[in-house]
């Protein structure tokens, strides 16, 4: 059994009935059971053996007490959050994966996180269409309808925001996983290869080289996609996880670049403008550029590279027993598949190699684990990637030595968590 | 595939159809000409897209006091938003500032994002006069253009912008295979010697993200602490009070201690202020108004103004 960990420094949980139980809890030594502190009144324990549970001796629930389904009452804290002050407005904003509390490399889709540029639009599927035209033979208009009826297919790729872990250039900025690195979620997709409909429409081979691609929210946001790789990998998708997209992914269609910075795989997809030239949007203008050392941008950074991050023990979190704890986490890359995950627990002088569980899928979140016994002693966990290129996940030292602080974009840095002698777990940078 | 779509298509598809046109499964319908003029907005570098039109900075300056200034200040010069003016020329300096007119490479861009995205309740109510007047009086702004500038489809994209040669696609981030500029190594055994903490979160970080406890799920792995009595600025850090109040200084709201300097001798304060925050107010402190707080139970908002009362120390 994996040692336990609970959640929280500094702070306290605001509602009275569980302080109440925790600070009797505290009183009998912090021997909580698992779950218990979900209750608030006295009789801890009446369910417990040799006592039977009542929920043992009470009829449930019936069929359909919730037709499409929501986790249990128990889970309302595993929930996206904003991060305070990061942005103006909400509708321009971001929501976090909460990536300390999911398993496996699937995100469920109300946990997938938000980016909106205009606000998340109400768009009715039947009038929805998708224009692709330019250096094209035949300009089409499709609606969902149509699309559907393309031959499809799934595939399982992450997206990472190209701005993840951007807060964290300069110094350790947020407490946890969630906010250093979840602007990262994962799902199976289906749609449309975007080559099925290029090679449809008569796509200028001899002249195309690359793609605008448009959403139909407020912001009409617009993204140039290079012609290499919408004929590769890239997907026009209606489905995510086996249901239609959510709203906040682009319902009805969206856009999906594998691999690529998470802007581009543009949400509410409504039109796909073939072009011989770069189109330098705002949104690869203005945004979505890193600034270097000497004030040049680079534009057009579309790959994420490799990267990896513990997920627990992580920020926040409190080891409560010594002994045995599994590390566990996740590691991507945007050129392909992950090679080897290794870990070390004392800031990166020595490494151990971590089981990577299968899927191990190109351009897909893919999950590592590996066994750990916890001494009680202060403790430096990181993680490092290694991508089928050969590719190393970078430290925050080499990479600021190249791009400096103010790059914003494509941190892929080796995270660390530092473990302290009480068993909390904090967000640190080590040089 | 190709062979039995040819044969369906020559046993039921319009012959004149699939004459002119090779479509393997020809769902969806040709695009006329009006409906892509009517989606076809973008705007290249090259001015291509661009449609007629001419606009002034007077008129410009006009529809932006009316529509734009109150999220990006009367001179651009509000940091809300993306700042849109000033900074010119920093971006190679420490404190680089990132601007409309420090960063922007094209005039064609500012055109197009206007046309498409702005006003950002309103998008694609201008005109294209207006959106060319606006634009010249963005630039403006930054000194791009002079005040008596008027901008057209054929003036805008030889505009030379300050940051037009700022850019570099010399990079690894273009292609699958493009060259990486780390070269970082999988060293396993004593691969540093000396490892040194550089940065852990500030303290007056540590509260802004809310209660950390209630962001982990209460059980396997991640079971709750026990929780020491909190104090007042527990829970004000909690309730996301910190988002607004220092505890000294005023942010948006008023500092913690000037709420307890103004209420030194009203010994009525407590009962009024703990049904202030739970309901929210305004004019006490300006113009902005204090939320109301409805999670805030009553007896954690009677100890945050208690601790805010005797001091907030």
């Amino acid at each position: 059994m994996p040692g336990r960990i609970r959640p929280a420094p500094e702070n306290h949980l605001p509602d009275a009935g569980r302080r109440g139980l925790l600070r009797r809890a505290a009183a009998l030594g912090g021997a909580l059971a698992a779950g218990a502190h979900a209750q608030a009144d006295d009789s801890l324990g009446k369910n417990l053996p040799p006592n039977v549970p009542e929920w043992s001796r009470t009829l449930g629930a019936p069929i359909l007490a919730s037709p499409y389904g929501v986790p249990s009452k128990y889970e309302a804290s595993v929930k996206r959050r904003e991060s305070p002050g990061l942005t103006r407005t909400p509708q321009s904003s971001v929501s976090f994966t909460p990536l300390q509390n999911l398993f496996g490399i699937i995100t469920p889709s109300g946990l997938h996180f938000e980016r909106h540029h205009a606000g998340m639009p109400d768009v009715d599927p039947h009038q929805h269409r998708l224009m692709i035209h330019g250096l094209v033979a035949k300009p089409r208009v499709y609606t969902m309808d149509d699309i559907a009826r393309f031959p499809s297919v799934s595939r399982i790729h992450f997206i990472e925001c190209g701005a993840n872990t951007g807060m964290e250039w300069g110094n350790v900025a947020v407490p946890t996983v969630q906010y250093s690195h979840g602007m990262l979620s994962c799902s199976e997709w289906t749609g449309v290869l975007l080559s099925t409909l290029l090679d449809e429409v008569g796509i200028d081979l001899n002249k195309a080289k690359y793609l605008l691609a448009e959403g139909a929210d407020g912001a009409s946001l617009t993204r140039t996609i290079p012609l290499s790789m919408a004929l590769d990998d890239a997907m026009v998708c209606y489905g995510q996880n086996g249901e239609m997209l959510r709203p906040e992914q682009g319902y009805p269609l969206r856009l999906l670049v594998p691999g690529v910075q998470g802007v581009s795989s543009v949400k509410w997809l409504r039109r796909i403008k073939a072009g011989d030239a770069p189109f330098n949007t705002r949104e690869e203008s203005l945004h979505y550029v890193d600034l270097m050392p000497g004030g040049v941008h680079r534009q057009y950074t579309w790959i994420q590279e490799a990267k990896s991050v513990i997920t627990a023990p992580s920020g926040g979190q409190v080891l409560l027993d010594r002994g045995y704890h599994e590390i566990t986490g996740l590691a991507w890359s945007g050129r392909g598949r992950i090679r080897r995950v290794d870990v070390s627990t004392d800031g990166g002088r020595n490494w151990r190699t971590a089981k990577l569980q299968d899927p191990v899928l190109a351009k897909a979140l893919t999950r590592f684990r590996i066994d750990w016994k916890w001494n009680g002693e202060p403790a430096l966990l990181q993680s490092r990637a290694v991508d089928e290129t050969g590719y190393v996940q970078p430290s925050i030292r080499q990479l600021r030595a190249v791009r400096g602080t103010r790059s914003i974009y494509h941190n892929n840095a080796i995270q660390t968590w530092r473990v302290d002698a009480t068993g909390e777990v904090g967000n640190v940078q080590v040089v | 595939m190709s062979r039995w779509f040819d044969l369906a298509f020559a046993l039921f598809a319009v012959p004149a159809l699939v004459a002119a046109a090779p479509l393997q499964y020809g769902f969806g319908k040709a695009a006329t000409a009006e409906e892509i003029a009517g989606w076809n907005i973008d705007v290249r570098p090259d001015g291509a897209g661009l449609p007629k039109g001419r606009g002034s900075v007077a008129e410009g300056q006009a529809i932006y006091d009316r529509q734009c200034a109150s999220c990006h200040g009367t001179f651009g010069e509000s940091n809300s938003y993306l700042q849109i003016a000033g900074g010119v020329g920093s971006l190679a300096t420490d404190q680089p500032m990132r601007t409309t007119g420090s960063k922007l490479n094209y005039a064609t861009t500012l055109w197009d994002y206007i046309n498409r995205a702005m006003p950002f309740n309103a998008p694609q109510t201008l005109t294209p006069n207006e959106v060319y007047a606006v634009t010249a009086y963005v630039l403006n702004l930054s000194d791009i253009v002079p005040a008596d500038a008027v901008l057209d489809q054929d003036s805008l994209p030889k505009l030379a912008m300050p940051n037009r040669d700022g850019f570099t696609t010399k990079h690894g981030f273009m292609r699958r295979d493009g060259k990486p500029d780390t070269h970082n190594t999988a060293c396993m055994t004593n691969c540093v010697k000396e490892v040194r903490l550089s940065s852990e979160i500030p303290d007056y970080a540590r509260g802004q993200h809310g209660s950390l406890a209630e962001q982990g799920r209460g059980v396997g792995t991640a079971a709750p602490r026990p929780v020491a009595a909190e104090s007042g600025l527990d829970l004000a850090k909690a309730a996301a009070c910190m988002a607004c109040h220092g505890v000294t200084d005023k942010l948006v709201g008023p500092g913690f201690r000037e709420v307890a300097t103004r209420y030194a001798s009203d010994g009525n304060a407590e009962s009024r202020l703990v049904a202030k925050v739970k309901a929210g107010g305004v004019g006490v402190w300006g113009a902005v108004p204090m939320p109301a707080q409805p999670k805030l139970t009553d007896a954690d908002a009677r100890t945050v103004v208690q601790w805010i009362l005797a001091g907030a120390k």
